[in-house]
């Protein structure tokens, strides 16, 4: 029973991070129908800023931890957002109307190009970070087993529920959400009627890359490592996540990051480790196959 | 006419303006992309990571950007007046001499002067994407079916030639058609449940396939040693004569057979060929099923579902043929690769050997036999050309994909060239 | 006692939730006839069709097809199989043909099922074999005929997506009638197109009609062409049938003229409609 919680505790913490660049996935494809092949990079590349930024912090001597973190948090927000910009600028934008599998290409092309940009620049090696955050509460002790809830985790949930509320608001109630969900429905229609479409798809590209960010700083802290490849394999769970939950549908996200990552805790703790990202991906296959919409995701009425 | 001299000048000057706004908002952009990932770099001292800084790449890469996006845009000005119908013209004419003189060269390429030991192995690998982009094109190119883990088709073939080989001692003629067959088996396997999604579901689930096939490799120990792969694969013997300097008891090698003197290019040569024949036999074989009913169907799928259903075809047949048929093709140049590098292991499946077997077919122009070939060139060799660059392979390679599909979105060679023409059909009845 | 109708409809239901686009909806249609089904947008005529050819599953009711091999009960097959075994085929309101293929092309693919069965599954067209090159032939000299009859010769060898709209319309009919039908449902063929086009399209769907031993159903709003060339006119208003009969009956039946024109209902009928029916009124 406190293994259970444990590892439903580390689950939460790992789907919170999942869900965060599910957000992203499902709200590019929402709004241009496409698979944002280079999410996960953007989500690697604000790793990378974290780490940096969090290293410049410790030479310039800052010791306060909540500024650190808010700092850490506003640069690589900030600058992940320009790579998500320019990720739709350089290779999405000028293929608009091109052949469905053209702007796919294009990219793959640019997931490998920025995996090997971060690699050449920054070293192929993985780098490790002090634990910025230490401790954590102990919730239970019972057989000689601690059940820990620690800091790191508590703000990694905390910090997402905050993020999920103000983007829910965002998307309900400011124009740039109602600009965005109209271009989900019908793009030419909100043109004519003048909503800048290509603005808003700029925008849910850096709104993308800001949760991926956040996203990148979290799993920095929360596991003190990161490399050039970390962005292929969450990209990819993100993606699942995304298509679990529902493509399209925002709690739709929320919830599958939350699925796959309890799932992934969980097969680990009980079944095995290397299987993992099977039974991840055999869960895909399994919702697909019975409910092609996702969980959360409206049905599609075929139209004839 | 000195007034319109004068607005036009005053319109380049504000054109001008406007360019160097532009490439000044570039410059801005990438200052703001590398300060913290070119300007900054942590690196590991002692367990404890350290900055360094590299300002003097970044500004160099801002007046890059800067001069770069300023010559762009006037060069843009004067681009408007290159004539289109050129491309066009050279590919309705020079296809199908193209394709002869491709061939013919293939053909030739181990016995010209210059076919040194480099020059045939990098034909071989070469060959082997070429065979791999025709298999892909069945399911990319004509049925639409967007596949991102083509690479576990291979991966398939490759372990099933592999174990059959070097557990049942089987030759290569009988391991080639079964691991074809197993190859189409997983093929159906994976395409029953996920054949019915839509295009980008159908990406996700096939690249997780991909993932999932690489995984299993890498952990069911018992089958196919993990990670450490499986080695001394047994290799092809020419009609039952082995290429070894000293072949075992009671058997004769190739070089004595022909009373040749042993030269290891004999087994190069030999495997160049065989791949060179195993492509040029997909190559014919999907030539003539796209001229079929099916071949047809699958391009009726890829250009509209709902309308083949209204004429009675059944979509998940077509496609799962499609997917059989590609995986099928996929497995034949998996157990060649196996054969031909004796070691196999899960690190030559990976993702981005998907990727580049999709970027073939995409940049080739979907559905373009000979696109594929000249893709193929492009993607395998010019990691080659720029060997001293090694370690900007990739990088290049990415930054290619991106701008081949900003170039031509439809691919390299993105004519289609009609299955059956009434010119050719209406010949008089007898 | 006379052969049954070839397409029995007996009290056809589709919701969507809360919404019920057919109700209870009865209608036969013959063979050797052309059955108009007309009424205001919608009224369910697509929908009816979308029944009929497998793409939704009604929630109610029975469609009995009276098939040359025996009666099918289309209500309880799905997707493709009703073209393929039950030989219902459809044009789309839309047009839906294979843009990227040729003209030639769209029309043997309409051929396949025939093909396949021919070819044995790719083994015989593969190593082509004489069977299947005979069937090959046939089925060119079939869409060449066909070709013929819409007027699209010349043009064969080029994209359908290429073609004028009027001559995409002609090719979406020629397709569907290279795939062999028995009951052949036309949605809107005439929209779009102008008057002489409109016309020959009666003309066409006339020729079909005494050359083929197949029944139409024809969805339209030009009223030129459906007074023109039914023999027999169904009026659908939402979801139900309000009148039935010969087009001189149903034109000046009352409660067809409100669905259309009436005050108290909003039926969105374009003004061009409203004028056609208008001048099929005072000219007849």
């Amino acid at each position: 029973m406190e293994y259970f919680l444990q590892q439903l505790i580390n689950g939460v913490t790992l789907g919170a991070i999942y869900g965060l660049i599910a957000l992203g996935y499902t709200m590019v494809y929402g709004i241009i129908g496409m698979i944002n092949f280079a999410h996960g990079e953007v989500y690697m590349i604000g790793a990378f800023i974290a780490v940096t930024a969090f290293t410049a912090l410790g030479v310039a001597g800052v010791t306060f931890v909540p500024l650190a973190l808010a700092v850490v948090l506003l640069v690589a927000v900030t600058f992940t957002a320009a790579y998500g910009w320019t990720v739709e600028r350089v290779a999405y934008r000028p293929l608009r109307g091109a052949p469905r599998l053209a702007p796919l290409i294009s990219a793959i092309g640019m997931s490998i190009f920025l995996q090997n940009y971060v690699q050449l620049l920054q070293g192929a090696r993985v780098k490790p970070l002090a634990p910025v955050i230490r401790g954590g509460f102990e919730l239970l002790h019972a057989n000689q087993f601690s059940v820990q809830l620690s800091y790191i985790q508590c703000f990694i949930i905390l910090a997402t529920v905050v993020l999920i509320a103000v983007f829910t608001l965002m998307i309900a109630r400011t124009p740039l959400g109602r600009a965005q969900r109209a271009c989900e429905q019908d793009r030419t229609m909100a043109a004519l009627l003048g909503v800048d479409v290509d603005r808003t798809i700029s925008l849910t590209f850096v709104i993308g890359a800001a949760l991926a960010a956040v996203a990148g700083v979290m799993v920095t802290m929360y596991y003190g490592v990161v490399d050039f490849f970390i962005g292929f394999q969450a990209g990819l769970k993100a993606f699942t996540a995304a298509v679990l939950g529902g493509i399209g549908s925002l709690p739709g996200a929320m919830l599958g990051g939350l699925l796959i990552g309890l799932v992934e805790a969980f097969y680990s703790a009980y079944f095995s480790i290397e299987y993992k990202d099977v039974a991840a991906f055999s869960i895909l296959v399994l919702v697909l196959v019975f409910r092609p919409s996702g969980l959360l995701g409206r049905p599609e009425v075929e139209k004839v | 006419m000195p007034s319109a001299v004068d607005r036009l000048a005053v319109r380049g000057a504000g054109q001008l303006a406007g360019r160097l706004r532009d490439a000044a908002a570039a410059a801005f952009v990438t200052l703001v992309l590398a300060l913290p990932l070119v300007g900054l770099r942590t690196v590991d001292q002692g367990g404890a990571l350290v900055l360094e800084t590299r300002w003097d790449w970044v500004a160099i890469g801002v007046a890059a950007v800067f001069v770069g996006r300023l010559a762009l845009g006037l060069f843009a000005h004067l681009r408007l007046r290159v004539p289109r119908v050129v491309p066009r013209v050279a590919q309705g004419v020079a296809m199908p001499w193209l394709a002869w003189a491709v061939a013919g060269f293939a053909v030739a390429l181990p016995f010209l002067p210059f076919a040194d030991r480099y020059v045939i192995d990098l034909g071989t690998t070469l060959l082997i994407y070429v065979m791999l982009g025709w298999g892909l094109n069945v399911v990319v190119g004509l049925a639409g079916l967007l596949d991102l883990g083509y690479v576990a088709f291979y991966a398939v073939g490759a372990y099933a030639y592999a174990l059959l080989a070097l557990n049942f001692s089987l030759s290569f003629w009988i391991c080639l058609p079964l691991a074809g067959l197993l190859a189409a088996l997983f093929g159906i396997a994976l395409g029953f449940p996920v054949l019915r999604l839509r295009g980008d579901y159908l990406a996700i689930v096939t690249l997780g396939f991909g993932e999932m096939v690489r995984i299993i490799l890498i952990n069911w120990q018992s089958l196919t040693n993990g990670p450490n792969g499986l080695p001394s694969i047994p290799r092809p013997s020419f009609f039952g004569l082995p290429f070894e300097r000293a072949p075992a008891e009671g058997t004769t090698s190739f070089h004595q057979f022909f009373g040749l003197d042993f030269a290891p290019e004999h087994r190069l040569i030999f495997l160049y060929l065989l791949i060179l024949a195993l492509a040029l036999l997909t190559n014919v074989f999907v030539l003539r099923l796209r001229r079929l009913p099916l071949g047809r169907a699958w391009e009726a799928l890829r250009e509209d579902e709902i309308a083949c259903r209204a004429l009675g075809i059944n979509p998940t047949n077509v496609k799962l043929s499609a997917f059989a048929i590609g995986a099928m093709l996929g497995g034949f140049a998996g157990a060649f690769f196996a054969t031909r590098q004796g070691f196999i292991s899960p690190e030559s499946f990976t993702f981005i050997e998907s990727a580049t077997i999709v970027a073939i077919v995409v940049l080739g122009g979907m559905g373009s036999q000979i696109g594929v070939v000249l893709a193929a060139a492009f993607l395998v060799l010019l990691p080659e050309i720029g060997r001293e660059f090694a370690q900007f392979r990739m990088l290049v390679f990415g930054l290619a994909m991106i701008l081949i599909m900003i170039w031509r979105p439809q691919g390299l060679l993105g004519h289609r060239e009609p299955t059956v023409r009434l010119g050719r059909a209406a010949a008089p009845r007898p | 006692m006379s052969a049954p109708p070839l397409l029995e409809v007996a009290d056809l239901e589709m919701r969507f939730g809360g919404l019920i686009a057919v109700d209870q909806l009865s209608l036969t249609a013959a063979a050797r006839e052309i059955t108009a089904i007309i009424g205001p947008n919608g009224a369910g005529k697509t929908t009816l069709f979308n029944c009929l050819t497998g793409f939704y599953r009604p929630t109610g009711g029975r469609m009995v097809l009276h098939h040359p091999n025996g009666a099918l009960a289309l209500d309880r097959m799905d997707g493709y199989r009703i073209a393929a075994r039950a030989n219902v085929v459809r044009t789309f309101q839309n047009i839906r043909l294979f843009p990227g293929m040729t003209v030639l092309e769209n029309l043997l693919v309409a051929q396949h099922n025939t093909l396949m069965r021919a070819s044995s599954f790719s083994l015989a067209g593969l190593f082509g074999l004489a069977r299947f090159r005979r069937a090959e032939r046939a089925a060119l000299e079939r869409a060449r005929d066909w070709l013929a009859r819409v007027d699209l010769l010349d043009v064969a060898d080029l994209a359908a997506g290429t073609l004028p709209y009027g001559a995409q319309r002609r090719l979406e009919i020629a397709r569907a009638m290279c795939a062999d039908p028995v009951l052949l449902c036309l949605d809107e063929p005439a929209a779009g197109l102008n008057a002489r086009e409109s016309s020959a399209l009666g003309a066409l769907l006339l020729e079909i009609r005494a050359e083929q031993a197949i029944g139409i159903l024809l969805i339209e709003h030009d009223m030129s062409v459906v007074m023109g060339v039914s023999d027999h006119v169904i009026v659908l208003d939402h979801g139900r049938k309000i009148a039935d009969g010969a087009p001189a009956a149903v034109r000046h039946d009352a409660a067809v003229i409100k669905a259309y024109l009436g005050e108290d209902d909003d039926a969105a009928l374009p003004p061009a409609v409203a004028a056609d029916l208008r001048a099929g009124q005072g000219g007849a």
